[in-house]
């Protein structure tokens, strides 16, 4: 049985080691050389010069979480309660945007929000001036908000299915009102939903340079954006590159670690 | 028991999908006894409690509480608790903030929530078992804690819907008794849902006997058992012979090709009736001409008694008794007429599908 189950996790190991183990080594190797190999802190000193690049974008990205977790959340549960059929229906128009390309839809949002774009072109043709929207902070965090919204929603409602109307119906019976419901029954027991839609939004959110690059222009440039530059730009250095990920990568570990602590017990104690 | 009227239904219809679950139900619940919705799936009786609890909104008819029409009451305001199917536990709270929950959304200070508490952890046989997450309790364990968490807010009427149908025989018998004793001590309505008739009788003051969404009969255990009022609910309450005879006149009644004394009046001469005879009624005697002669086809040991079925001119009786006799021998069968039961050919509210069922069950016995 275990002879068996070993063989079968073999080409999983393997898979691992190739492109989660050597590409994660190759990083560390990397951020702590020079161009010679040999070892030097200067990588991470230099890097942690971006600090200000890097809070800025951590900031976008628990805006645009949260935005994300406001709109999803009654969502969700909505979604859960329908009968079958509209289940699958809204669960679907969710999924639709997925199904085209992320570029494509980081375009689109370019050409609705330029100076010349759908809406400003709407405002002129009805006498009011335009409004600066693309290149902004609030552009890229639409942008977020936008690509990664059925990230936050379908955590959120596959857990929320697996709530028993008994449940509900059982704390109604016992004197909740529709508040104290959602307070002391939804909110609880759905709260892995909201770690894990929390971690698929913020982390990409977080690293993105695409949204950032395409509608927040220079003034916007975010810690995804520079380590894409030490790859793809012209400033092409790998160490300076791998040492910006490192850090970024912390920062993703701690700030999920921080979130966790807050266990199931702790948030309802708060709240009650 | 008092008689005052604690929940009243009038004309209740309710329909899911084109489809009537319940057909202008019409039902009084008396305050302070324990009443059974007792009957098959499908039947309405869950139906009619979740009316009561507020669950389900009737599409027709009106729902009283106190003399107070409760239609459109939501459950939270309703001074009844439900002891739901399968529990319905907060799987995120333990066994006391479960039983607490009731308490808490009424701000009840700290002091005395635990006092009840423990109070009512001790009712049901729990005390210890506060700290303990729900999910590591036996199904017993569990449907106890359901039962404190519905009583601790000393509701006026407790709704159980089939609290029992998850445990085993021996612990099934025991909750049972338990249960009655609670509903004495507490002194407050229960309202009990089943299919399992033996439940109903046992711990019942009245059932209520249901079937395709309407209500066949209504009275005390000893009552329906031995006075069924058709025969849905004549094979639904424990085992039956029914048998179609004609109503000569009062008191005297022709079937299996005999003529019987009865207690029975009131119908027409002539009249076309069904004939119920309980198993364990029926007398083994060397046959006569007075009694129904048959042959004994097959005895089987049930514990407390033989099981035999006696083929006579193709009717097959079944008899329950605590002597075998041979599988083959020639017996007769007495009755006396206290044990013959006439019923009405349809059922008294005139609805046909009743009749329909007992097609089936005649289908599966005989």
């Amino acid at each position: 049985m275990t002879k068996r189950s070993k063989v079968a996790a073999f080409p999983y190991i393997i898979w691992i080691v190739l492109f989660t183990i050597i590409p994660l080594t190759l990083v560390f190797v990397f951020a702590f050389t020079d161009k010679s190999l040999h070892f030097t802190w200067d990588n991470l000193t230099n890097a942690s010069k971006y600090m200000p690049v890097l809070i800025k974008s951590i900031y976008l990205a628990v805006l645009a979480t949260v935005i994300c977790l406001v709109i999803a959340y009654p969502l969700a549960y909505i979604m859960s309660r329908k009968n079958g059929n509209s289940q699958r229906m809204m669960v679907m128009l969710v999924m639709l945007p997925m199904w085209m390309n992320f570029l494509l839809r980081t375009y689109a949002w370019m050409t609705i929000l330029e100076n010349n774009g759908l809406i400003n072109t709407f405002l002129q043709s009805i006498g009011l001036s335009k409004i600066q929207m693309i290149n902004t902070q609030g552009a890229v965090v639409l942008g977020m908000v936008y690509n990664y919204l059925p990230f936050m929603i379908l955590p959120l409602y596959s857990i929320m299915t697996k709530i028993d109307n008994r449940i509900i119906e059982a704390a109604q019976d016992l004197g909740a009102g529709s508040l104290h419901v959602l307070r002391r029954i939804i909110f609880p027991l759905s709260f892995p939903g909201i770690t894990t839609g929390i971690t698929m939004t913020f982390v990409p959110a977080v690293s993105t340079f695409v949204i950032s690059g395409m509608l927040g222009g220079s003034n916007n440039f975010l810690i995804g954006d520079l380590i894409e530059q030490q790859f793809l730009g012209n400033e092409y250095n790998l160490n300076y590159g791998a040492a910006t990920s490192l850090l970024l990568m912390i920062v993703v570990l701690i700030s999920m670690g921080i979130f966790n602590q807050f266990d199931n017990a702790e948030l309802e104690e708060t709240l009650i | 028991m008092d008689s005052g009227v604690i929940v009243k239904l009038q004309d209740i219809v309710v329909q899911f999908d084109d489809e009537q679950v319940l057909k202008k139900i019409n039902l009084d619940i008396k305050d302070k006894e324990f009443i059974t919705l007792l009957g098959p799936s499908g039947c309405g009786k869950t139906t009619t409690l979740r009316i009561i609890g507020g669950f389900v909104k009737p599409d027709e008819g009106k729902v009283y509480f106190d003399g107070k029409l409760i239609n459109g009451i939501p459950p939270f305001k309703r001074q009844v608790n439900t002891v739901f199917q399968k529990y319905a536990l907060f799987p995120h709270l333990n066994v006391f903030e479960n039983i607490a929950f009731g308490l808490r959304l009424k701000n009840t200070p700290e002091k005395e929530i635990r006092s009840r508490v423990l109070e009512m952890l001790e009712m049901v046989n729990l005390e210890g078992f506060g700290a303990k997450n729900v999910d590591y309790l036996s199904g017993g364990q569990q449907q106890r804690v359901a039962i404190a968490r519905a009583l601790i807010n000393h509701p006026r009427m407790l709704l159980l819907d089939e609290p029992l149908g998850a445990l085993d025989l021996q612990l099934r018998k025991e909750m049972q008794i338990e249960l009655k004793k609670m509903q004495q001590q507490l002194n407050i309505t229960f309202v009990y849902v089943t299919h399992d008739q033996e439940e109903a009788l046992t711990m019942s003051d009245r059932v209520v006997v249901m079937n395709g969404g309407i209500i066949n009969q209504i009275g005390i255990p000893e009552h329906i058992y031995n006075e069924p009022i058709n025969a849905f609910v004549a094979k639904f309450i424990g085992e039956s012979n029914i048998i179609e005879g004609i109503m000569h006149d009062d008191l005297d009644v022709e079937f299996a090709g005999k003529r019987f004394v009865c207690l029975d009046k009131g119908f027409a001469k002539k009249e076309l009736i069904d004939v119920v005879i309980r198993p364990e009624d029926i007398h083994l005697m060397e046959p006569t001409d007075e009694t129904i002669n048959g042959t004994v086809e097959t005895v089987t040991f049930k514990g407390v008694h033989f099981e035999m079925i006696v083929d006579s001119f193709g009717y097959k009786w079944k008899i329950h008794s605590t002597k075998s006799v041979a599988a083959g021998s020639v017996v007769g069968l007495t009755l006396t007429p206290e044990d013959i039961h006439i019923m009405k050919k349809v059922d008294s509210t005139g609805v046909k599908n009743v009749s329909t069922e007992e097609d089936e069950v005649d289908d599966e016995t005989f």
